[in-house]
């Protein structure tokens, strides 16, 4: 299946264009450095860019969107580190996977309805 | 019963969908618009299955379908690709063939290949299709995504001029 799959080059653009509209700003660019350097909650992150806790929440959801940061909750701290390419790389492999099922089930609906005007047709025939 | 007077609703299009619902165990689902016994039928007839199994969108071919679809009864499917040198083949055996219900089988052409079960479950002449790979650890699963995620795919290269982006952005 894997070998099919490299044979279905498709990849969502809208990630990538979202990606791009999160490092568009200065704030986000500096969160990233930050992260780079080391995991940090939310409030730390709030001190650093002395920003409002709501203010910082919004920052990090739009990086958390494009896939840049993952962010976890343990407890009542939110702790942020840069996003992993290799969830970018699942959920991009999840995506063309089920591509490659959606167009075999598209075919199997066409089976499906053959199938089905041939067992009433039969049915019609046997049953009178 | 069935109305017969009644016209054929033109056929919707369901949504399929994909999650990695543990770390060893991809899952897969859709519903069609017909009972049980039909989906099967198209699952376990070789000339019905070589209609849907490979998509045209793909560009494989059939080089031969063998699907022996009960208990015990093994599968190989051989494909061409222009890409490729040689043809491809896909085997393995069910493990248990249940008539209009589940079938189990394994894929054998790689070391770490899944064990798959597909299930149907008719409602209201419609049927609910789930398929679940399971895989024999997260390591498998984690591999089988990482060596489909890499070669000809279209994101590495994106990924990277990201890398080159992040870079002379931070």
């Amino acid at each position: 299946m894997v070998y099919i799959l490299n044979h279905m080059v498709q990849f969502r653009q809208t990630r990538l264009d979202a990606s791009f509209a999160a490092l568009s700003d200065t704030t986000r660019r500096g969160i990233l450095e930050r992260l780079g350097a080391s995991d940090a909650s939310i409030t730390e992150l709030a001190e650093k860019f002395r920003m409002t806790l709501t203010g910082m929440k919004k920052h990090v959801g739009v990086l958390e969107q494009a896939g840049l940061v993952t962010t976890e909750k343990v407890g009542r701290v939110r702790t942020c580190k840069l996003g992993s390419r290799r969830l970018e790389e699942e959920a991009a492999w999840i995506e063309r996977y089920r591509q490659l099922w959606d167009a075999r089930f598209d075919e199997l609906d066409q089976i499906v309805e053959e199938l089905k005007r041939e067992k009433r047709i039969n049915g019609k025939r046997n049953g009178t | 019963m069935e109305n017969e007077t009644e016209r054929e609703a033109a056929p919707m299009k369901n949504s399929t969908t994909v999650e990695r619902e543990s770390e060893r165990e991809i899952v897969v689902t859709r519903t069609f618009n017909g009972p049980a016994h039909v989906v099967f039928e198209a699952w376990t007839t070789p000339e019905l299955l070589k209609r849907w199994w490979v998509p045209e969108s793909l560009g494989m071919s059939w080089v031969s379908c063998e699907a022996d679809v009960r208990t015990g009864g093994t599968y190989r499917f051989v494909f061409s690709h222009p890409a490729f040198e040689q043809p491809m083949a896909f085997f393995g055996r069910y493990i248990e063939v249940t008539p209009h219900s589940r079938i189990v089988w394994t894929s054998e052409e790689s070391a770490d290949g899944p064990t798959s079960t597909v299930t149907f479950e008719e409602k209201d002449g419609k049927t609910l299709l789930v398929l679940r790979e399971l895989y024999s650890s997260k390591q498998a699963l984690d591999d089988a995504i990482e060596s489909g995620s890499s070669a000809t795919s279209a994101a590495p290269e994106q990924f990277e001029l990201l890398d080159e982006l992040l870079v002379t952005l931070v």
